[in-house]
């Protein structure tokens, strides 16, 4: 069933892949936006098929520090999904949620716990839309976060992928509100979970 | 017109910074230096000839190349990348047995990833790359590894400093 591999992807099936990533991030952006009773745009998606030499620039800059909130998925679809921000826009958001200004430069285990919940809600919102739209079963795992420089961070679902593939492929999605957050949804379905996705849309 | 002064110093080149992304090698010759950022629980693998003063990196995610079936990219594994990086050296005039190795990173960045099939991938790493470096009779004279952060390594052929950078911590140089 699985004869869809990243090889012999079409650009037919790449815009599949967007318009997943389009819902996906569509209602964890929207989850977002009640979270923090703030409006919250998203631009289009991109699915990038990558070296993984490239990986660390997809996020402006491998040193760039960023909280990176890390989920393993698995089910019909195994995989991984990243919530990515910015380490100020990530203090933004628990300052909204939690209704004040955060003392000192680093969080608190009260404020890591409030923005790992954060992850929570908007990639369980994510994966529910993908589950209902492709009637595939998706178990999340628990989030785990880690702050530190983005191609730190970005490795550790490139080596996941690795061990299957020479090239990474990913659905981005990036969201803002204009002011003081902005931050990447990054879906990384493993090499047969494609196959399963586009198979259940009747591809 | 040339108004550079360092051009002329370095045989009409200013001193590089060569980068080396993940999965990803490169030699590098005085007075150039080689880096890589955001090295996490991949495993940073720097060694210099100390006679010649030729010296290249590696930056390895995974340790074993036959455990996997995609294994075309040598410098993705320990096995195979430290091994292709000796050989490069050796064919630019380099011999093995004044290389010395530092290696940096195999950190492990997310606290649940021991759960998943890839039991310490940090851990397993930076094993697999003592034991190639070991095999191929090469000594690491210094190591910076483990913990939980993600580090940026830049490594100086001239006199073999290897540079550590991680966030919210000093510089170390090793």
């Amino acid at each position: 069933m699985s004869d869809i591999t990243i090889n012999n992807m079409s650009d037919q099936y790449f815009d599949v892949l967007k318009e997943i990533g389009n819902i996906g991030a569509g209602n964890a952006t929207t989850a977002l936006s009640q979270m923090l009773n703030t409006k919250v745009d998203m631009k289009v998606p991109q699915v990038r098929l990558m070296e993984f030499k490239e990986v660390g620039t997809t996020m402006g800059g491998e040193e760039q520090i960023v909280a990176g909130i890390y989920l393993v998925v698995e089910g019909d679809i195994t995989g991984s999904i990243m919530f990515m921000q910015k380490k100020e826009s990530a203090r933004n958001m628990v300052s909204k949620l939690m209704g004040k200004e955060l003392a000192g430069e680093d969080f608190t285990d009260m404020e890591l716990s409030a923005l790992k919940e954060i992850g929570n809600i908007i990639t369980g919102a994510y994966l529910n839309s993908l589950s209902t739209l492709t009637n595939l079963t998706i178990y999340p795992s628990v989030p785990e976060i880690c702050i530190d420089m983005a191609g730190a961070i970005l490795s550790v679902p490139a080596i996941e992928f690795g061990t299957i593939a020479d090239k990474l492929l990913l659905i981005k999605t990036e969201f803002t509100d204009d002011v003081d957050l902005s931050g990447y949804f990054i879906l990384v379905p493993d090499e047969e979970s494609y196959g399963k996705i586009l198979h259940s849309l009747g591809f | 017109m040339n108004y550079y002064f360092g051009e002329e110093r370095y045989g009409n080149k200013m001193p590089q910074i060569i980068k080396v992304g993940i999965a990803d090698m490169n030699i590098c010759y005085p007075p150039d230096t080689i880096t890589t950022i955001g090295l996490g629980s991949c495993v940073g693998i720097a060694i210099r000839d100390v006679t010649t003063k030729v010296g290249g990196l590696v930056h390895i995610m995974l340790p074993d190349s036959t455990m996997v079936k995609s294994n075309q990219n040598l410098a993705k594994f320990a096995d195979t990348g430290i091994k292709e990086l000796v050989l490069k050296l050796e064919s630019l005039g380099c011999s093995r047995q004044h290389m010395v190795a530092k290696i940096a990173g195999g950190a492990q960045m997310f606290a649940f990833q021991n759960k998943t099939e890839l039991t310490g991938i940090g851990a397993q790493n930076t094993e697999a790359s003592k034991v190639a470096l070991r095999g191929l009779g090469i000594p690491i004279i210094a190591e910076d590894v483990g913990a939980n952060y993600g580090r940026t390594v830049i490594f100086n052929p001239e006199n073999g400093a290897y540079e550590v950078r991680a966030v919210g911590k000093d510089i170390r140089t090793i």
